[in-house]
């Protein structure tokens, strides 16, 4: 495996950062998930690796456009792992069970017609994961954290 | 099978990425929900859809698609040729509905292999 050696690296991780997204802008829905491929391809990490964080860090990305007023996403890589943080300030998840159901969405008609709201979205992100956890306050946010073993 | 060949056979119109019709294509994926593309569509598909707004564009992009092919006429959103211009992603529009379409390529990517 290529391993470029990144500015922010640390002892135990490889590369790590913060991006940040704006609730409500479809224009830019997709810029941070297209940013973070890049820079996992750019360290050198399997095709199947990159794929899998990028479509966890897109329906993610969507989430936090479709339903919080601003949020971010937190990678970090490490030799063994890339770890994918998702906070958002928004109206939360009052019933992560039901959420988590295929098919399960609050999405309004706007974004249904733009063919967002499927209620796949955390199924997507929880299916790509090796560990995925949820968290949710109302009224508050939703704190997602994600890890994909690369070894 | 290349984009340009798919194009002359099927009389496809090239609205951007005009340069990029070299591109390979592998295979196809056929559907509006952007979930379900993001999911199981594959590097090297042309996507045929029927939304032509900008996150179309970003899909392609990170799912790194040969281009994609709008049905029915349909012409992408002014936003979303600026992005697929500067993303270097060919958009092509087909006046037939997406089930000829898909039947069309799928047995052209059938002859090729």
């Amino acid at each position: 495996m290529k391993i470029k050696v990144c500015a922010t690296e640390t002892e135990n991780s490889l590369y790590k950062n913060s991006f940040y997204i704006e609730g409500g802008n479809f224009s830019d829905a997709g810029t941070v998930s297209t940013r973070i491929k890049s820079i996992l391809k750019n360290i050198g990490l399997p095709n199947d690796i990159v794929r899998k964080s990028a479509i966890i860090c897109y329906e993610s990305e969507i989430n936090i456009v479709s339903y919080a007023r601003r949020g971010k996403i937190n990678l970090t890589v490490t030799p063994k792992t890339v770890e994918i943080e998702v906070v958002d300030e928004g109206p939360g998840i009052p019933d992560i069970e039901l959420a988590m159901q295929q098919g399960y969405s609050t999405a309004n008609q706007q974004i249904r017609e733009m063919g967002f709201g499927a209620g796949m979205g955390l199924h997507n992100i929880k299916s790509y994961s090796d560990i995925f956890n949820i968290s949710s306050e109302v009224a508050k946010g939703t704190f997602l954290k994600m890890i994909i073993n690369t070894q | 099978m290349d984009i340009e060949t798919i194009v002359k056979k099927l009389n496809l119109k090239v609205r951007s990425a005009s340069d990029r019709l070299k591109n390979n294509v592998t295979g196809g994926y056929t559907g509006d929900l952007l979930s379900d593309v993001m999911a199981n569509s594959h590097e090297g598909d042309i996507w045929i859809t029927r939304q032509v707004h900008q996150n179309i564009v970003a899909i392609a992009t990170l799912k790194e698609h040969a281009g994609i092919i709008l049905v029915n006429s349909c012409e992408p959103a002014t936003d979303t040729l600026e992005k697929a211009v500067k993303e270097n992603v060919p958009i092509m529009v087909s006046n037939l509905p997406a089930f000829e379409l898909t039947g069309k390529i799928y047995n052209l990517l059938a002859e090729k292999k």
